[in-house]
Formats: structure tokens, C-alpha cells, sequence
């Protein structure tokens, strides 16, 4: 499928109706999620033929797009029930399969090589501290080919450090640094569009 | 949820050993087509509990969809029958109520509407 074609589709997702503010409930748009998910499989053959999960699927948003670029099987995890209907609808509506679990991330235990590849935004941790990098633990213990995530700019080098070091990834490269637009969805964000810097990044564990 | 989800999750409970694989009780399923794909059958077939895939076929009545054994691995490059046996129990069950239950613990997983919730209670992470 074209790049222009998975980003036009993606833009028809139904997104979170009532974001929950404690478990950052915000979607990656059609414009980084399409971009995301056809460099993990043109420049890294992450994608087709394999089984991806999204960590903190939301709505739906990652796995579809895997689901597009030829994913063999994709698995949506998330704990807000809510967003996984919705996921569900979106699945249905858009004419892919997509398996759900209700769970949180940090308690997943998965058996087997089963998943090839994990993509994921996941909260940044700034209403939990450190669910950033509780998501990325995980991932590295249940990819056995590559995790593609997105993190805030401001914490490159810690997030390498770690990977590295204590996640003992093969390698931990940033593929590139985007503006992600947090739309004002809570109160207490002051301006209409909190833009901040973010990385996407693709480790193999 | 298909079986292959079905087939990768254990339970998470704290202090649990031998939460796997996790009994199916399955009271409404839907099977779906989905495309015949050889190469992913044969790649993910090595990664397949097979007695846990039995099994759960087992929960549909599917009592002869796979033999007891895991079949050799190059049975299935040259049976075809066999292999799009595998294609659908694996990939083309979908379980839409039900349950998944702790084979240590008896604790019940409910599945509702297709997603099964694994969440903890607080006593148990
Ligand atoms: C930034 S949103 C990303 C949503 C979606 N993946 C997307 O890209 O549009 C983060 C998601 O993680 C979920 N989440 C937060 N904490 C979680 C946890 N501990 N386990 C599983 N999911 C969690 C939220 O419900 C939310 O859907």
C-alpha cells in the first residue's frame, strides 16, 4: 500500500471520545503513525509477514497501520477498555484484523518468540513517572526483532543509556526527531497545541 | 481473541508457576477467512505450543481439526491439508465470550466482545 494511501486511511480512525488524563490518552496522527510504520518496513522489513503488537494500542492507531503494511498477525494491548472497543470498531471498519487484550503493559506475560516486532507510543511518564521506560522493558523482553517507540527529545540520552546498558539492546538508534502535537485535550494545558520534540526510535533487542 | 493469542498467554498472577496455558472455555466463537499464507504458517509453526493449540481447539468441539502429536516439521511443507488445518485453527477462530482460566489458581479471565481482560487485581500483582 502507498504511504499516501495508509495516511489518508488512517485519518478515518474514530480517536479517544473522552481521553483519560492519567493514562496520556492522546492518538498518534495518520501523518507520523503512516510515516512510522512504512520506514519500519521499507528501510527494515519489520512489518510484513510478521506478528507486531502495540503497546498501548488506544484506538487502534499502530496496529492498523502494521495491519496495512502487510503485518501477518497484530495484537493491540492496552488497559482502557473503552479505547480497545473503540480499536475494535476501527479494525472492522478499515477490514483488518487485529487482536485485543485488556492488560496492563507491565504485567504481560507472554510465552514463546511469538511477537517479531513491537510499536508503540507509549505515555511519556509524565503523570507516571517512568511508564515510559516500565513499556520499553517489557517490549525488549517479548520482541525478537526489532521495537520501534516514540520518546520526548529531552530524554535521548538517558533512553540510550538504558537500552543499552541495562536492557542490553544490539542497538538503539533514533531515526528521526519529529514535532508531535499534543492537542489541548486536558485542562490544565494552557495553549491550544502543546508542541513538543519527540524521537522515534528503533531498537533490536 | 484467536489462538494464537490464546497460545502465547500464560497468567500473570504473582507467585504463579504453572499459569500455562490458560483453559479455554469458549460460549460464542465466529469463524472468519483470512488469506492462506504458507510462509508465516511454517516460520511461526516452531514457535507453537502444540498441546496448548490442541487443546484449545478442543474447547470448540473441534476434536479432529489437529493431530494430538505436533507433526513433524516437514509434514507440514508437503501437506497441505494439514497445513490449512493449522491456517484455521490458528487464525480464523474467533473466540467472542468466554473465559480464560489460571490452571494453577482458578482464577477467570473473562473474555467479552472478543478482548479478553487480563488486568490484575490488586492483591494479585
Ligand atoms: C499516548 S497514547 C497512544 C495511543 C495509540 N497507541 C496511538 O498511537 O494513537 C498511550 C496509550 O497507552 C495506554 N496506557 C497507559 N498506561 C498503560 C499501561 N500501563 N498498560 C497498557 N496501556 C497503557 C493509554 O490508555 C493510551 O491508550
Amino acid at each position: 500500500m502507498k504511504l499516501k494511501q495508509i495516511e489518508s486511511l488512517l485519518g478515518r480512525i474514530q480517536q479517544f471520545s473522552n481521553p483519560k488524563l492519567d493514562l496520556e490518552q492522546y492518538p498518534t496522527g495518520p501523518h507520523i503513525a503512516s510515516r512510522m510504520l512504512y520506514t519500519a518496513e521499507n528501510t527494515f522489513g519489520d512489518v510484513n509477514g510478521k506478528v507486531v503488537a502495540d503497546f498501548g494500542c488506544g484506538c487502534g492507531t499502530l496496529g492498523i497501520a502494521s495491519a496495512f503494511l502487510g503485518a501477518d498477525y497484530v495484537i493491540g494491548i492496552d488497559v482502557d477498555l473503552k479505547s480497545l472497543e473503540t480499536a475494535s470498531q476501527n479494525a472492522e471498519n478499515l477490514e483488518v484484523d487485529v487482536d485485543l487484550i485488556q492488560c496492563d503493559v507491565k504485567n504481560l506475560s507472554s510465552r514463546g518468540q511469538v511477537i517479531d516486532t513491537v510499536v508503540m507510543n507509549p505515555p511519556f511518564g509524565t503523570r507516571k513517572k517512568g511508564s515510559d521506560m516500565e513499556f520499553l522493558s517489557v517490549a525488549f523482553k517479548v520482541a525478537s526483532q526489532a521495537v520501534y517507540s516514540l520518546h520526548k527529545t529531552s530524554t535521548r540520552e538517558h533512553i540510550k543509556r538504558v537500552a543499552l546498558r541495562d536492557f542490553s539492546a544490539n542497538s538503539a538508534e533514533v531515526l528521526c526527531e519529529l514535532r508531535f502535537d499534543v492537542p489541548q485535550l486536558y485542562k490544565f494545558h494552557k495553549k491550544k497545541e502543546v508542541d513538543i520534540a519527540v524521537d522515534l526510535w528503533r531498537f533490536v533487542p | 481473541m484467536r489462538l494464537l493469542t490464546h497460545n502465547m498467554l500464560s497468567c500473570n498472577i504473582k507467585g504463579v508457576k504453572n499459569g500455562y496455558p490458560l483453559r479455554l472455555e469458549a460460549e460464542k466463537w465466529t469463524e472468519k477467512e483470512v488469506d492462506f499464507n504458507a510462509k508465516f504458517l511454517r516460520g511461526i509453526f516452531p514457535k507453537i505450543d502444540w498441546p496448548a493449540l490442541v487443546g484449545s481447539a478442543r474447547s470448540f468441539g473441534f476434536n479432529d481439526l489437529l493431530p494430538d502429536e505436533a507433526p513433524d516439521s516437514s509434514l507440514l511443507a508437503s501437506d497441505d491439508d494439514l497445513l490449512r488445518r493449522f491456517h484455521h485453527a490458528l487464525l480464523e477462530i474467533h473466540v467472542e465470550e468466554g473465559g480464560l482460566v489460571c490452571p494453577e489458581t482458578g482464577r477467570r479471565f473473562p473474555i467479552n466482545k472478543g478482548i479478553p481482560n487480563l488486568l490484575l487485581h490488586e492483591d494479585e500483582v
